[in-house]
């Protein structure tokens, strides 16, 4: 039974369906449960979080990929998968934090100060929720300083910067120099991304990594996330 | 189910109703006077029996007559020329049904070239960095034979967007000669296509050849009739105003046999045509209407198509341009003449200027063959793989054309603006803007998943690198790959008994043996 509901998570998570209101890219599977009700059930049987995890939603993923590389599926399948799997890691949190697993990090994301283009920032928080990452989004538009205090609040492994125009791309620089003047800038690993901006540029304002898509994005944490396991 | 082509829902049209009627008119006049000059001496006794005025202007060794046809002639003969014509084809599915008041459009290859095109990619190294190296792509032109004519028709079996196959390449053979091209050229094209084959007739002698050919493979002489497996192309009006000896005669006999023809003009504008556009439609609109007329009388209710390859004159050195612009206005006005006369037209685009594949190549045939598309001709002859104006064919091109045609054909489809799609369509514009990240893309899926979203370019290269023409030569690698159906062993047999002077070698089961 326990088996048999972990392939059906993964199954869905190929598909990329959120839930039974979903019909990925199958109109008969409307009605049928997606991942989020089959990891509540799951968890109802007694399946271990873990199990969840690594041979349902990760497997799925995997496969997911596989599919990407071969060019069978495409940038909005991975995200449906990865949204999928962003709502079942919501889900299965407060377990893992109950049985004292720890979790794969917090990162907060945010377009910097004047500039509203967030399709970027948006795409990255649902791979990143896809990865397994807790992510909290604090928006467009945000001032250094609301950068700060979220920092400061939420103290996240890693914060993410987006900026879409050249105009705007100045205040991930000003961001970065008030985290250093409030004291912040060695308790959170900075990555930046936007089509302005460039590996030299992120080097130039001392980030500590350039995504230069959402899948480089997260392979970046990850990279970022595994030297400090280190 | 025949092939569906693409409808063009509202076809680009550039001259008024006014301006349609003002060149009818003066092509009436034309056919009145100065009227036509007939090298064929039956065409002429047609003519003259059915009314209209004759006078022969022949020289001492060279008979000739000067036509003047009334107005009355050709307006029944309009009145007689079906307005739906269907093309058969051996695998039923691949037939066209166009219908000159629909502008339905169907891709056609074509034309015959002497050269074929080979094509293989060489290693080229930089000078200043040895470490890099590139592909290159190197042409080698040479004498097309029946065996490339077999390959043309393999490939262009494959391609997606082609509808109906115009042997691209001249067989030019040592053993092939003029009392045996027709039948190979025929053969050829039939046993490696299952889409309908149109050619034109080299030697008057062979069509009987030919037709009982395609008598053989449709099954009979009914089922030839139901299905025309084959069609003809003539241009029996040279430019200006001439009814030609030996292709005259040719169309007044397959109209006797009642198998569809294209009646076709190729003026150049500037040579053998009228500069202005007004002046070089007036004569293209009045020798193609000669033509339709003469098969009319010939064989009331044969088949025929409007037939048009106007083309405008390089000033550099006086040869066809059919890249330059001009020639797709003729082409687009030749389309609504058609149309004004409920003739299904062949029409032509693709045709470029250069050389070989290329920058240039895909600039001047993808202009064309928008625009003409979207005149909405049925039948358009648009020279996939044809390079060098028409005398040049490559494989590669052919490729290449056809997915250009991929892409013009989604471009066509119809709006999907309804009331239902709005409902669903603000029904996800609520769902979104109430989300935190208001993306619309999972909505994408399923569009992607039913064919209802373009994809990118075919031959698209990795980053900055462009490898459009190798990516497109292993395509065209991949498609002859694939298996033709031929012609059943049977049929073939019959074929190669009854049907003199095919050749040997273009027998699969014979050479199958041998291998």
């Amino acid at each position: 039974m326990a088996e048999d509901i972990i392939k059906l998570i993964k199954e869905n998570v190929v598909l990329g369906r959120v839930n039974r209101d979903d019909e990925g890219i199958d109109e008969g599977m409307l009605g049928q449960p997606g991942v989020s009700e089959l990891t509540e059930k799951a968890l109802a049987l007694g399946v271990s979080p873990v199990d969840i995890i690594n041979n349902g939603l990760t497997a799925g993923m995997e496969i997911v990929g596989q599919k990407f590389e071969a060019k069978e599926y495409f940038i909005p399948d991975m995200l449906a998968s990865a949204e999928a799997v962003g709502v079942a890691m919501e889900i299965l949190n407060p377990h893992l934090a109950k049985s004292g697993i720890k979790d794969k990090g917090k990162i907060v994301v945010a377009t910097v100060k004047g500039d509203i283009h967030d399709i970027g920032k948006n795409i990255v928080s649902i791979l990143l929720r896809g990865a397994g990452y807790m992510v909290t989004d604090i928006g467009n538009n945000v001032d250094p300083q609301a950068i700060v205090d979220a920092v400061r609040d939420e103290k996240p492994q890693f914060l993410g910067l987006s900026a879409l125009l050249t105009s705007t791309m100045v205040h991930m620089a000003d961001t970065m120099q008030a985290l250093r003047e409030n004291g912040l800038r060695d308790k959170v690993k900075v990555i930046i991304g936007g089509a302005p901006v460039s590996e030299e540029f992120a080097k130039s304002i001392g980030a500590d990594g350039y995504g230069a898509d959402g899948f480089q994005a997260v392979r970046i944490v990850e990279s970022l996330a595994s030297a400090e396991d280190k | 189910m025949p092939r569906e082509g693409i409808l063009v829902h509202t076809p680009y049209e550039r001259m008024t109703n006014e301006q349609v009627l003002q060149v009818h008119q003066a092509s009436i006049q034309i056919l009145n006077e100065p009227g036509l000059i007939s090298f064929n001496r039956e065409a002429t006794e047609i003519f003259h029996s059915n009314g209209a005025e004759v006078a022969s202007v022949s020289s001492s060794d060279n008979p000739c007559w000067l036509v003047k046809i009334p107005e009355e002639l050709v307006l029944h003969a309009l009145d007689s020329a079906p307005k739906t014509v269907k093309l058969g084809a051996r695998n039923k599915d691949n037939s066209l049904v166009m219908n000159g008041e629909e502008p339905r459009v169907f891709f056609v290859s074509g034309s015959e070239t002497n050269i074929w095109l080979d094509v293989d990619f060489q290693p080229y190294v930089k000078k200043s960095d040895p470490n890099i190296e590139v592909m290159v792509p190197e042409f080698h032109p040479r004498r097309g034979t029946v065996l490339d004519l077999c390959q043309a028709a393999h490939l262009c079996e494959h391609l997606e967007t082609l509808d109906a196959f115009i042997r691209p390449v001249n067989i030019q053979d040592k053993d092939i000669t003029e009392d045996n091209k027709d039948v190979n050229k025929f053969f050829a094209s039939l046993n490696n296509t299952t889409k309908h084959v149109m050619a034109g007739l080299t030697s008057l002698k062979q069509l009987d050849n030919v037709v009982n050919m395609a008598k053989l493979i449709a099954g009979g002489g009914e089922e030839l009739k139901e299905n025309p497996i084959i069609s003809f192309i003539t241009c029996l009006v040279k430019s200006p105003l001439q009814f030609v000896e030996d292709t005259t005669q040719t169309l007044i006999e397959i109209c006797r046999r009642g198998l569809p023809i294209v009646v076709s003009s190729s003026p150049q504008a500037g040579t053998t045509a009228p500069i202005k556009e007004g002046g070089i439609m007036a004569q293209i609109n009045a020798e193609v209407l000669a033509g339709v007329t003469l098969s009319q009388l010939v064989s009331k209710g044969t088949p025929v198509l409007y037939g048009s390859v106007p083309v405008r004159a390089r000033l550099d050195n006086l040869s066809d341009s059919y890249g330059a612009p001009e020639s797709s206005q003729y082409n687009i006005d030749c389309v609504q003449m058609a149309r004004f006369y409920k003739l299904p037209c062949y029409s032509t685009a693709g045709v470029c200027d250069t050389k070989t594949p290329g920058m240039q190549t895909s600039v001047e045939r993808l202009f064309s063959d928008i625009l003409v598309t979207l005149s909405g001709p049925q039948y358009l002859h648009c020279a996939y793989g044809l390079l060098d104006g028409n005398s040049t064919f490559c494989l590669l091109q052919a490729v290449l054309d056809d997915a250009h045609f991929q892409m013009i054909k989604f471009f066509l489809r119809p709006p999907r603006v309804s009331q239902a799609e709005i409902d669903d369509t603000l029904k996800q514009i609520r769902e979104v803007v109430a989300t935190p990240q208001k993306l619309y893309i999972r909505y994408i899926r399923p569009m992607l998943r039913s064919g209802q979203l373009s994809m990118p370019y075919p031959f698209e290269g990795d980053g900055e690198t462009d490898n459009v023409l190798a990516l497109a030569y292993e395509r065209m690698k991949q498609l002859l790959s694939q298996p033709v159906e031929h012609i059943d062993p049977a049929t073939t047999s019959r074929v190669f008994q009854e049907i003199p002077g095919i050749l040997s070698r273009l027998n699969v089961y014979e050479e199958r043996k041998e291998q």
